[in-house]
């Protein structure tokens, strides 16, 4: 079962996906957009940071780790470090647990495995509720 | 129905042979009317990327000094798109494989690069018949078969 990211009030939750892996940059496309987020996509850190910069703002950004030009960690810090207070979930590998702790260092808000799934999905969508209500 | 019956089976077969997981199911649970050709497209991504990725790795191994910290950024990417659309041979043999970039280990490296290839052209072989058959149900006016 779908919750819609709108649930009645009216608001849309905003999503910026950052990776540069295609099939995922699609995937997470159509995924989030079923659930009712409005839905941007970038191929890595600097241009998540180049976003924001420009004005750009977004309830939850979706950060990869493993990105060319910038990766996940640097782009997490660079975007707290701009004060950017979205909520940032870094995408991680199952095997890694190093990975999850340097992005918790980074500033991020929680971390998840690639790829995402409806649980993964319904639980980011309470935490916005929670944050943004 | 006799056609249903013989892509329900060899769906199943795939499934139970480790080939595909769960996440190829979520996948064509995602497409619908707005999305009809979700799956294909998603597969197509897939295999390009992997092509790609598979000849990066070819070259990076066969580097008098190899790099194994790029060796690793390419299976980690093999590793996280096969994952994605639930080709679970592929992505087992990069978990392996990245274990021996880890330990530095060149021969088992380049074991692990056959077999990555293997697994990827059968997981290939076994996709595009798939969707083949599905398409063929679906031109009928019937529904994919589902597997739990």
């Amino acid at each position: 079962m779908m919750s819609s990211s709108s649930s009645g009030s009216g608001k849309k939750f905003s999503v910026l996906v950052v990776d540069d892996d295609p099939v995922i940059q699609r995937i997470h496309r159509v995924f989030l957009d079923r659930f009712g987020f409005e839905t941007q996509v970038v191929g890595n850190g600097k241009e998540a940071v180049d976003l924001f910069c420009s004005g750009a703002s977004f309830h939850l950004v979706l950060m990869d780790w493993d990105m060319p030009i910038m990766d996940g960690p640097k782009a997490t810090r660079e975007l707290r470090r701009m004060g950017v207070r979205s909520m940032i979930v870094g995408m991680t590998s199952r095997d890694r647990d190093s990975e999850k702790q340097e992005f918790v260092r980074a500033g991020s808000d929680d971390c998840c495995s690639k790829p995402l799934t409806s649980n993964t999905v319904t639980s980011l969508l309470q935490q916005l509720h929670t944050k943004y209500h | 129905m006799e056609m249903w019956r013989q892509v329900f089976q060899y769906k199943e077969s795939l499934f139970r042979e480790g080939i595909l997981d769960a996440q190829f199911t979520q996948l064509q649970q995602l497409q619908d009317e707005s999305n009809p050709d979700f799956v294909a497209e998603v597969v197509s991504l897939f295999f390009e990327d992997s092509e790609r990725l598979i000849n990066d790795l070819t070259r990076a191994l066969e580097q008098k000094c190899i790099d194994f910290k790029k060796v690793d950024a390419h299976v980690h990417q093999l590793k996280g798109s096969s994952s994605s659309v639930g080709a679970q041979k592929v992505k087992n043999a990069c978990i392996t494989f990245r274990n021996f970039c880890d330990e530095q280990n060149i021969e088992a490296c380049f074991s692990c690069l056959q077999l990555v290839k293997q697994e990827y052209l059968l997981v290939k072989n076994k996709l595009e018949t798939l969707l083949r058959m599905e398409q063929q149900i679906l031109a009928a006016g019937g529904a994919i078969p589902m597997i739990e």
